[in-house]
């Protein structure tokens, strides 16, 4: 295994790196069809939002601080909305919370 | 005219740059589990570093350890990979239609190999056409904590205390609601989906649980499946017209 491990290495960055390439650099014009306009704009909301919950609940070293944490951030990005407040709100409370618990 | 457009790409650059400060906290947390599962396969630390460098997909370098522990062959490893990082097709082929046609090829690949999750997330979502000066700051910023992190769980395991880990790691997720909540405050549509979203996220994992004895599904293949199904809906019910689009993206 200690020899060919280089080898698998490359080879997971290659197919990694491939996929992440190939409609990148395939797909150079803007795409006309609306449907496919339109699902590729939502891609990023929906993908994010799945990504957030439930994950960001087993997050940390208990529910009641993740819990803390959504909502402070979920509050911050409604009301404020700036990407590094919300990130650093959502640690504060987490770390806050985890301090008293 | 050259100075003003130098002087944007500055802007562009800066902003990414301080945008990756979330993401680099996060990443410096998370990959320190990636450092310690590798010392544990055997791998050196800079093994490890190297593939988190390479790679910067969590999901997709525990696969790796996995199929490097087990010996499968190099076959397995491609097919692994492929499956368990399938969403960055779904991911770039997004991307391609948020960079401008005009912008210099060379730029598409390097964007490329910093499409993760997080630098995805916020480069496929900025304001009007994604200037690459962007991904490029964030990417700067970001890739250290990630690599560093790596390479410092695998030298000295678990150094963080837990609630500072705790605290860090929520960082990524707090980003993402920075990322899809202000928009979803201003367009129902987005609002909508949002919800629907994490609805059905909780659903699907509550359903993967449930039938993890008989099958097992990933979390790379839960975000496949459910961007594709909600978007492909969302395409579908509320189909972006052409004017509307660009106010949307403008």
């Amino acid at each position: 295994m200690k020899d060919n491990i280089y080898l698998y290495l490359l080879v997971a960055a290659g197919v990694t790196y491939l996929i992440r390439a190939l409609p990148m650099t395939l797909i150079r014009k803007n795409i006309k069809n609306k449907y496919i306009r339109s699902f590729l704009y939502y891609v990023p909301y929906v993908t994010l939002a799945v990504m957030t919950f439930p994950a960001i609940l087993s997050a940390t070293a208990n529910v009641i601080s993740a819990a803390v944490g959504f909502g402070v951030a979920l509050l911050i990005a409604y009301f404020d909305g700036n990407l590094f407040k919300v990130a650093m709100g959502g640690c504060v409370a987490v770390f806050l919370v985890e301090l008293f618990l | 005219m050259k100075s003003i457009k130098r002087k944007e790409n500055r802007t562009w650059f800066l902003k990414g740059m301080r945008h990756g400060v979330p993401i680099g906290l996060g990443y410096f947390a998370v990959a320190f589990t990636l450092g310690i599962q590798a010392k544990s396969i055997g791998m050196t630390p800079l093994q490890s570093a190297l593939m988190s460098f390479t790679m910067h997909a969590s999901a997709g370098e525990f696969a790796a350890m996995t199929v490097i522990a087990a010996g499968s062959g190099y076959v397995e490893m491609a097919i692994t990979q492929l499956v368990i990082n399938l969403r960055y097709l779904l991911m770039s082929c997004a991307l391609s239609q948020k960079v401008s046609e005009k912008m210099p090829f060379i730029h598409r690949f390097f964007i490329s190999y910093y499409i993760t999750d997080e630098i995805f997330g916020i480069s496929s979502t900025v304001d009007g056409k994604l200037n690459p000066r962007y991904t490029y700051g964030a990417a700067l910023v970001a890739s250290p904590g990630w690599v560093l992190g790596t390479y410092l769980g695998a030298v000295v395991g678990n150094i963080l205390p837990d609630n500072v880990s705790s605290a860090m790691s929520v960082a990524l997720y707090g980003m993402f609601l920075a990322i899809i909540i202000p928009p979803a405050r201003k367009h129902k549509v987005i609002a909508v989906i949002v919800v629907v979203s994490m609805l059905a996220s909780y659903g699907f994992t509550v359903l993967a649980q449930a039938v993890s004895e008989y099958i097992t599904i990933s979390s790379g293949m839960r975000i496949l499946i459910l961007t594709v199904l909600i978007a492909g809906i969302a395409a579908v019910v509320r189909p972006i017209e052409e004017s509307e689009g660009s106010a949307n993206e403008g």
